[in-house]
C-alpha cells in the first residue's frame, strides 16, 4: 500500500499548494491523477516520493510511515519509490554520461558491481543504443533523455513508481514506448503506479483507475 | 513632422567599433594578456636558476645608477641591479599570490558548499562567521595574522587566505543553493544518494567552473595584498626581494631624483596582475557571455 493521508504541503507556510489531499494505492494498482496545470499535482507527487516534507499529513509506504523526508527518510524507504520527472533536461545532471546517469542509483546504494549488467539490460528495455549511452544529456533529444531517466527510476527495481507528467514533453510514439516500458516492468514485478498528468485520454488508457484532483482533496 | 508611412521606421544600427566589434577586440586582448603572463612566468621560472648573478650583491660604487645597457632598470641605493631584483620580487609575489588564492578558494568552496548543502542552522552559522570576517577591514586582519608569526612567505599566505575566502564562500553558496533546487538533485535523493554523495557528486562539480574563475580573479588581489603587507614592512623579511618591499625601499630615493627604483617594481606589479585579470575576464565571458566583464574595459 502507498497511502497519503490528509496531506497539506507547499513552499511557504502560509500558502499551501496542496490542502488535505488523500489517496490510497493498493499493491500493483495504477492510479492516474488528473488535474489542471498549477493545481499542486507535482508537489503531491514529490511528497509521495518522499522528496518534499508536507506541513501536515502522513505518507505510508508498505506499512511503514515515513518519519522524515528527503535525506531524513531511511534509504530503503526512499528507494522503494521510483520517480520520473516531467522535464528530462532538468532531471539529468548535465555532467554525466547517460550510462553513469542510469547507474548512479546503484553506485549510490553500494551496488557498483551490478551496474554494468543492469545498465545494459535496462538500456535495451527502454530502447537506448550503446552509442547513446556514451553521450551527455545535451547531446541527446528530450525523448532519448527521458528514456534514460525512466531507466534510472527502474534500476533499483522500486515497488512503487511515480510518474510526474512523464510524457508531457514527448511525441506520441515515444509516449507509447515509455508507457509500454512502464507496463512491462509492472507486469514483471507487480509494482504500483501513480501517474500524474493532465491528459485524460492517455491516463484512462494507461491506468486501472483515474481520479480527478478535486476528488482527492478537500473535506474527506 | 515626418510622415510615418514614408519615413523609414528603422535603419540597421551600426556597431560603435565597426563590424563585430567585440570578438576581435577581446581576442586581441586575450592574446596580449596571455603573452604578457607567459613572459612573466617564464622569466620568473628561468631567470633565478639560470642567471648566476646574486640579486643581493651590494656594490656601493654603483649606487642609484639610472637605467643603462649594463643595468636596464638601473640600480638601487645599495647598488643592486633592479632588473634582477624585480624578477626575484615577482617570483616571490606570484608564488605567494597563487598559493594564497588556491588556499582561499579551497577554504571558500568548502565552507560555501557545506553551508548550502547542509542548510538550516549550519548555513546560518557559517554565513554569520563569513559576515564577521567581512566586517573586519581585510588589511587589519592581515596585519594581525602576520603579527602572530615570524616574517616569511607562509604567514603572508595565511593572511591572504584568511581575508580572501569570503567572497568565494558566498559565490559558491549561492550557486550550490540554486543547483540544490533542481530536479536532478531530487532524482539523486530518490535514488538513495546520501547527503555527502549529492554534495560531492552533483553539487560541487557544478560550481567548480565558478570557483576556478574566482581563484584566478583572486591571484591579482593576493599579489597586491602581499605587496601591501611588504610595503608596510609586515610581509617578507627585508633581504628577500618582493615587489611591495622594492617599492617601499625605492620610495626613499624618490626625493633624491631617482624614479627608477619605484617605477619598475611598480610596473612589475601592475602589468602581470592586469594580464591575469584580463585572462580571467576572457574566461568569464566564455562562461557567461551575457554578462560582459566590467573588469577590463
Amino acid at each position: 500500500m502507498l497511502e497519503l493521508r490528509d496531506i497539506t504541503a507547499g513552499y511557504e507556510r502560509r500558502r499551501p499548494v496542496v490542502e488535505g489531499a488523500s489517496l490510497i494505492l493498493r499493491p500493483g494498482e495504477s492510479l492516474g491523477l488528473l488535474g489542471p496545470s498549477g493545481c499542486g499535482k507535482s508537489t503531491l507527487a514529490r511528497v509521495a516520493a518522499l522528496l518534499h516534507r508536507p506541513d501536515r499529513g502522513t505518507v505510508t509506504v508498505d506499512g511503514r510511515t515515513a518519519t522524515g523526508f528527503r535525506h531524513r527518510a531511511p534509504r530503503s524507504l526512499r528507494t522503494a519509490v521510483g520517480v520520473v520527472f516531467q522535464q528530462p533536461r532538468l532531471a539529468a545532471d548535465p555532467r554525466m554520461r547517460l550510462r553513469d546517469l542510469v547507474a548512479e542509483p546503484l553506485r549510490a546504494t553500494g551496488r557498483r558491481a551490478e551496474a554494468a549488467a543492469a545498465v545494459a539490460g535496462l538500456a535495451e528495455r527502454v530502447g537506448l543504443g550503446a552509442d547513446l549511452l556514451d553521450r551527455r544529456p545535451h547531446e541527446v533529444s528530450d525523448g532519448q533523455l527521458q528514456r534514460a531517466c525512466l531507466a534510472r527510476a527502474l534500476v533499483l527495481r522500486p515497488r512503487w513508481l511515480v510518474c510526474d507528467e512523464m510524457t508531457a514533453m514527448l511525441d506520441a510514439s515515444t509516449t507509447a514506448a515509455l508507457v509500454g516500458v512502464v507496463e512491462e516492468y509492472r507486469a514483471d514485478t507487480g509494482a504500483g503506479l501513480l501517474a500524474v498528468g493532465h491528459d485524460p485520454v492517455l491516463l484512462r488508457r494507461w491506468c486501472d483507475r483515474t481520479a480527478h484532483w478535486k476528488e482527492i482533496t478537500g473535506p474527506p | 513632422m515626418a510622415d510615418p508611412l514614408t519615413a523609414p521606421a528603422w535603419r540597421p544600427a551600426r556597431g560603435r567599433r565597426g563590424r563585430r566589434p567585440g570578438r576581435r577586440a577581446s581576442g586581441l586582448r586575450l592574446w596580449v594578456c596571455a603573452a604578457v603572463l607567459a613572459a612573466a612566468v617564464l622569466a620568473v621560472l628561468l631567470v633565478p636558476p639560470l642567471v648566476r648573478l646574486d640579486q643581493q650583491a651590494v656594490d656601493l660604487s654603483a649606487r642609484l645608477l639610472p637605467p643603462s645597457p649594463a643595468h636596464p632598470f638601473g640600480t638601487d641605493d645599495l647598488g643592486r641591479d633592479l632588473l634582477l631584483r624585480c624578477v626575484h620580487g615577482l617570483r616571490v609575489s606570484l608564488l605567494t599570490g597563487v598559493v594564497a588564492a588556491l588556499a582561499a578558494t579551497v577554504v571558500g568552496t568548502a565552507v560555501g558548499a557545506a553551508a548550502a548543502a547542509l542548510g538550516g542552522w549550519t548555513d546560518r552559522l557559517a554565513m554569520r562567521v563569513v559576515d564577521g570576517f567581512a566586517s573586519v577591514p581585510p588589511l587589519l586582519l592581515g596585519v594581525f595574522a602576520v603579527a602572530l608569526f615570524r616574517p616569511g612567505v607562509w604567514p603572508v599566505v595565511v593572511s591572504v587566505a584568511l581575508t580572501h575566502w569570503l567572497s568565494t564562500a558566498r559565490i559558491v553558496r549561492a550557486e550550490v543553493l540554486s543547483l540544490k533546487s533542481r530536479p536532478f538533485v531530487d532524482a539523486a535523493v530518490s535514488g538513495g544518494a546520501s547527503r555527502w554523495r549529492v554534495t560531492v557528486r552533483h553539487l560541487v562539480p557544478g560550481v567548480l567552473p565558478q570557483a576556478g574563475l574566482a581563484a584566478v580573479l583572486m591571484v591579482p588581489h593576493a599579489v597586491w595584498h602581499e605587496s601591501a603587507l611588504s610595503f608596510l614592512g609586515l610581509g617578507l623579511p627585508a633581504h628577500q626581494a618582493s615587489l611591495g618591499g622594492l617599492v617601499q625601499a625605492g620610495r626613499g630615493s624618490l626625493l633624491a631624483g631617482a624614479w627608477w627604483p619605484t617605477l619598475f617594481p611598480g610596473l612589475f606589479l601592475i602589468v602581470p596582475t592586469l594580464a591575469v585579470a584580463g585572462l580571467a575576464a576572457a574566461w568569464r565571458e566564455r562562461l557567461d557571455p551575457r554578462r560582459r566583464s566590467e573588469l577590463i574595459p
